[in-house]
């Protein structure tokens, strides 16, 4: 029996916040990508994440397909919903206001949710993990090999993205676009294509975060507004746009719920990385990390 | 313009009327049900539905009630509260329903008690908590078939003083079914000497229960009840298997369908419940009162749907044929079928049902089993 | 507030009074309860929306401050419904002040996600705090509202009543639209800077009719508890938050008859659906409960796309284009 207590039980709650926090850095990620190409806010990000989940579920445990083969499909899968979401309704739409914008979003993700009950049903799925179930054991805390998976891989997105952003063509353009649309556009950049690459990129980021998290937590349909919510916290705590900052925040906000679930109560644990996203955007809207003069400068 | 305006209102009252216009008519004997067919319920409320489908086409295949036809009107709850008040409130003004079957879940239940004691119709609960007929004074209307959550609750506790467990944890999770089966927990500890160390709760929502279990294994006990009716409930064992806890882990009845045991998957072997002997009828000596009912249902309903029979399935069953037996006796007044309810006797496949105005359950704590679950399978625990 | 908009109350409570003479079924004027129950949401979201700029994507939590304020305090401390609905409109008027003040300094998607962040924390508490709300079991046997001795226990008498209020909130609305601070607010959304720099104190107005519309809401969550005599945190979800910005975006942002007309309608629309599933059979398609969501979505993208003044916008645009072109030919014919 173990009764280690104390700091055993501290880096279990650690070891839980982590895996949390790494699902919002991702979802924190994705809202960053398309904020800085559009300075608009997809509320249907959450739904990307569902996405994956489920479709990686129905490849994997129905279809048994082997893991990476399954994870390539996924990701592309997701990738073309979040073209098909910025060709069909944000592209056609010309000069709109903000309201409506907002209201385009949320219409999308109400569709991808009808959608996914009706592929899927309304119960939750269970996956296999990645890899053993078997745990670890660190200073008397458990640690799943899943676990490992999920932080690698947010490490690895990150390296990848930094890459793609500063080393790459497209990517210069698209930070161009960020920057300033207008300038880029007389430099010869095609802001328009930038905008979907932005959608498909950012849906792909989610897909994976939908993939890595599902053999924990399981999947459903209406997950998608809740991981949306808390992925766009971790954006807003770590300042809009500043993708770094998001992946910091996020993490952050996964560990504070799980030490708020673990010390004082574990009903609220959802509600905590709410407040403080809350507290952050009503004292310091520019987020933590982020520079008032910054966001002064974009279009709201 | 004002005139096609018009023209659009009258059409559209004439197709509110339609649709009331178009269920009524011939005098067949009209039943309600309301099952969480889909939703995070929906692995009791699916084989409830089958069940009373089946069994329906095969009462109105042999002719029906004494030559009225029997129309069910099954109503999907979603294991949702608010639309199973709602539910009910259509199948009463809506559909005239004589009795109501369901709901699945022992909140949903309660939800819709006060409408039925108000529009006086019988209504027979497919769920565990015995506070859904208990104080029967105030439950005129209302019946169930599940065994009883204290009964239940006796058996598990029981088996636990054989095996000189006596300091345990329980978990529940915050609906209905897990409020009372935790109530429970709590009343009838003091009877057998057992001392509650660790007093948990999940919202049907949650999908990580390790903070509750680091409590439970912090406080040292020595065996943990989760008691819960929702799919999260299969989430506790891999959580313990996560955390390396090798304690004893006991389900209540709310864990008798198998699928729960399957979204356990391996973590969810050993695991220690009481249900009824539906799911145990292979090991029943021939001689068992029950043993002709459970086989009849087994051997029906997983040829016909080609999937494991499960107890949720078995309490719709026992509900269709009180109230058929009822409506045989009386017909279809709904006062009636309440008098002839209480005192109807049924061998079902939840235990021999012995109905009296004191008791609209029924069953005593002989009706249960103890299961064990093996390789995501129910079987007879042996010791 | 103009003869057209007296006309279209007059209009309307024609309707509502003759309703349950042609509708005779309990079941469907249930129905139409909960329109109007949608309808008073819809007016007061409909005003903050359509006329301060503002977007809520909290509102169903104000549906269930008014909600659990009345069933808490019929139920547990014995309070007479009316005290009740007035401590539930208290409380919410409170916490939209308490969260108004902050959350209306931000703009756009801040404010869209801040309320929504707010609706969702306020579920997690009708959840999780079982001592006062019940939990996911909810309360249970909340006690019907009587007017002048009569207790509104039936469909026919709750439903003229329901309606009766909805009247009386449209007239506080067409009121409030055309006084010193509906034109203050029409200025406010033609542009907030100039407004501002006219001397109209723009964060007083928006807090004032965010604190308003949270009151309509509170309202209308009392009357549902006073209706189904049950509570739980089901309804008060996000989805329904959504559903009543849907509601209004579909009528017409800017026009409060749109708000009532577009939650009329999507009130009825699954009932409509589900009754014609019948017919659908027939051709060979099934229609389930489970489509309701794909299509309000649909509704909504579609609207928002092609009609963004909403179906009542367009349809008066269209009028107005009508009567604009009739005006021409017979010019034209002189």
């Amino acid at each position: 029996m173990n009764t280690g207590g104390g700091f055993s039980d501290f880096l279990q709650f650690i070891f839980m916040g982590l895996q949390r926090g790494s699902i919002y850095a991702l979802v924190a990620m994705g809202f960053n990508i398309i904020y800085n190409s559009t300075g608009l806010i997809n509320f249907a990000q959450g739904e990307f994440v569902v996405l994956g989940g489920l479709m990686m579920v129905t490849l994997t445990m129905t279809l048994s397909l082997p893991m990476p083969v399954a994870f390539v499909i996924t990701v592309l899968f997701v990738m073309i919903m979040g073209i098909l979401m910025e060709r069909l309704t944000i592209n056609p739409v010309k000069s709109p206001s903000v309201m409506r914008l907002i209201i385009i979003t949320i219409a999308v993700s109400i569709i991808i949710k009808g959608l996914a009950m009706i592929f899927w049903g309304k119960e939750s799925h269970f996956m296999r993990h990645f890899s053993s179930e078997e745990t670890f054991e660190i200073f008397g805390a458990t640690i799943l090999p899943q676990t490992l998976w999920i932080i690698g891989i947010l490490v690895l997105v990150v390296i990848c993205f930094i890459l793609f952003f500063n080393y790459t063509m497209t990517g210069k353009s698209m930070r161009a676009c960020a920057i300033n649309r207008d300038a880029a556009r007389l430099t010869g950049i095609n802001d328009r294509n930038m905008v979907m690459l932005s959608f498909a990129l950012s849906a792909g980021i989610g897909a994976i975060a939908g993939i890595i998290i599902t053999p924990i937590i399981q999947m459903d349909y209406a997950r998608g507004a809740l991981l949306g919510l808390k992925g766009f916290g971790a954006a807003v705590v770590g300042g809009l746009g500043n993708s770094l900052g998001a992946v910091v925040a996020g993490i952050l906000l996964g560990v504070i719920e799980a030490l708020g679930g673990g010390y004082i109560s574990s009903h609220y644990m959802d509600a905590m990385a709410l407040l403080i996203m809350l507290v952050v955007l009503f004292i310091r809207p520019s987020g933590i990390f982020g520079s008032v003069e910054a966001s002064r400068l974009k279009e709201f | 313009m004002k005139k096609s305006l018009l023209m659009i209102g009258v059409v559209i009252v004439l197709l509110l009327m339609s649709g009331s216009v178009l269920f009524a008519g011939e005098k067949d004997y009209r039943v309600g049900c309301v099952f969480a067919i889909t939703g995070k319920a929906s692995w009791l409320g699916e084989p409830e539905m089958k069940t009373v489908e089946m069994i329906a086409r095969e009462i109105n295949e042999a002719g029906g009630i004494n030559g009225h036809k029997l129309k069910l009107f099954i109503e999907d709850s979603q294991g949702d509260n608010t639309r199973a008040v709602n539910a009910v409130k259509k199948l009463i003004k809506k559909n005239n329903v004589c009795a109501i079957i369901g709901p699945s879940r022992s909140g949903t239940s309660m939800a819709v008690i006060p409408i039925v004691q108000k529009a006086q119709i019988p209504l027979i609960s497919c769920a565990g908590a015995e506070v859904i007929v208990v104080p029967v004074e105030e439950r005129k209307w209302v019946f169930k078939t599940p065994q009883k959550d204290s009964d239940c609750v006796r058996r598990i506790y029981e088996h636990m003083i054989e095996k000189g467990i006596k300091d345990i944890g329980i978990i529940s999770g915050t609906t209905g079914f897990g409020n009372a089966g935790r109530k429970q927990l709590k009343d009838i500890a003091a009877e057998y000497k057992i001392n509650i160390v660790a007093d948990e709760t999940y919202s049907p929502a949650d999908t990580d229960m390790t903070a509750q279990l680091v409590k439970i294994k912090n406080a040292g006990a020595m065996a943990l009840v989760n008691w819960s009716i929702v799919p999260a409930q299969s989430i506790v064992p891999q959580n313990m298997k996560h955390l390396k806890m090798d304690i004893q882990l006991y389900q209540s009845h709310g864990f008798g369908n198998v699928k729960y045991a399957k979204a356990a998957g391996a973590a969810g072997n050993g695991i220690i419940f009481p249900a009824g002997r539906l799911l145990a009828v292979d090991s029943l000596p021939d001689d068992n009162p029950q043993k002709a009912v459970l086989l009849g249902y087994k051997n029906k309903y997983e040829t016909k749907f080609n999937e494991t029979v499960s107890t949720f399935g078995g309490h719709a069953y026992d509900s269709l044929w009180l109230v058929a037996n009822a409506l045989k006796a009386v017909g279809d007044n709904p006062e009636k079928i309440r008098e002839q309810l209480e005192k109807s006797e049924l061998v079902g496949t939840g235990g021999i049902f012995k109905l009296s105005p004191m008791d609209h359950n029924g069953l005593d704590k002989t009706a249960f089993e103890m299961l064990t679950v093996q390789d995501g399978k129910f079987v007879v625990l042996k010791d | 507030m103009g003869w057209k908009n007296y006309m279209g109350m007059l209009v309307l409570f024609l309707m509502v009074a003759a309703a349950p003479l042609i509708i005779r079924n309990d079941y469907y004027l249930g129905v139409l309860v909960f329109a109007a129950l949608n309808c008073l949401a819809c007016i007061g979201l409909c005003l903050l929306m359509g006329y301060a700029g503002q977007i809520s994507l909290g509102h169903a939590a104000f549906i269930g401050i008014g909600a659990y304020a009345s069933g808490y305090m019929t139920v547990r401390l014995g309070l007479s419904p009316w005290t009740a609905m007035a401590a539930g409109i208290f409380l919410s008027a409170g916490v939209a002040l308490i969260v108004g003040i902050p959350a209306l300094r931000l703009k756009g998607h801040y404010l869209a996600m801040a309320t929504l962040g707010f609706g969702s924390i306020l579920h997690i508490v009708a959840v999780a705090a079982i001592d006062i709300t019940g939990g996911p079991g909810g309360l249970n046997n909340i006690p019907a509202i009587s007017l002048f001795g009569i207790a509104l226990n039936t469909d026919t008498r709750f439903f003229y009543f329901s309606w009766a209020i909805v009247l009386i909130g449209l007239y506080f609305g067409f009121n409030l639209i055309h006084s010193r601070v509906g034109r203050g607010l029409r200025a406010l959304h033609g542009s907030e800077d100039a407004a501002g720099s006219l001397g109209i104190n723009t964060a007083s107005y928006k807090i004032q009719i965010f604190v308003l519309s949270s009151v309509y809401a509170s309202i209308s969550g009392s009357l549902y508890a006073y209706y189904i005599n049950y509570i739980d945190p089901g309804p008060f979800s996000v989805m329904h938050s959504v559903l009543l910005v849907t509601m209004v975006a579909v009528g017409g942002l800017h026009k409060i008859w749109g708000a009532v007309f577009g939650a009329v309608l999507l009130t009825l629309l699954p009932e409509f659906l589900s009754s014609f599933s019948e017919y659908f059979q027939v051709i060979g398609i099934e229609y389930k409960p489970d489509y309701d969501t794909l299509i309000y979505g649909l509704i909504l993208l579609i609207i928002m796309l092609f009609l963004p003044e909403g179906l009542f916008g367009g349809f008066g645009d269209a009028i107005h284009a009508l009567q604009g072109k009739m005006k021409r030919l017979r010019e034209a014919r002189e």
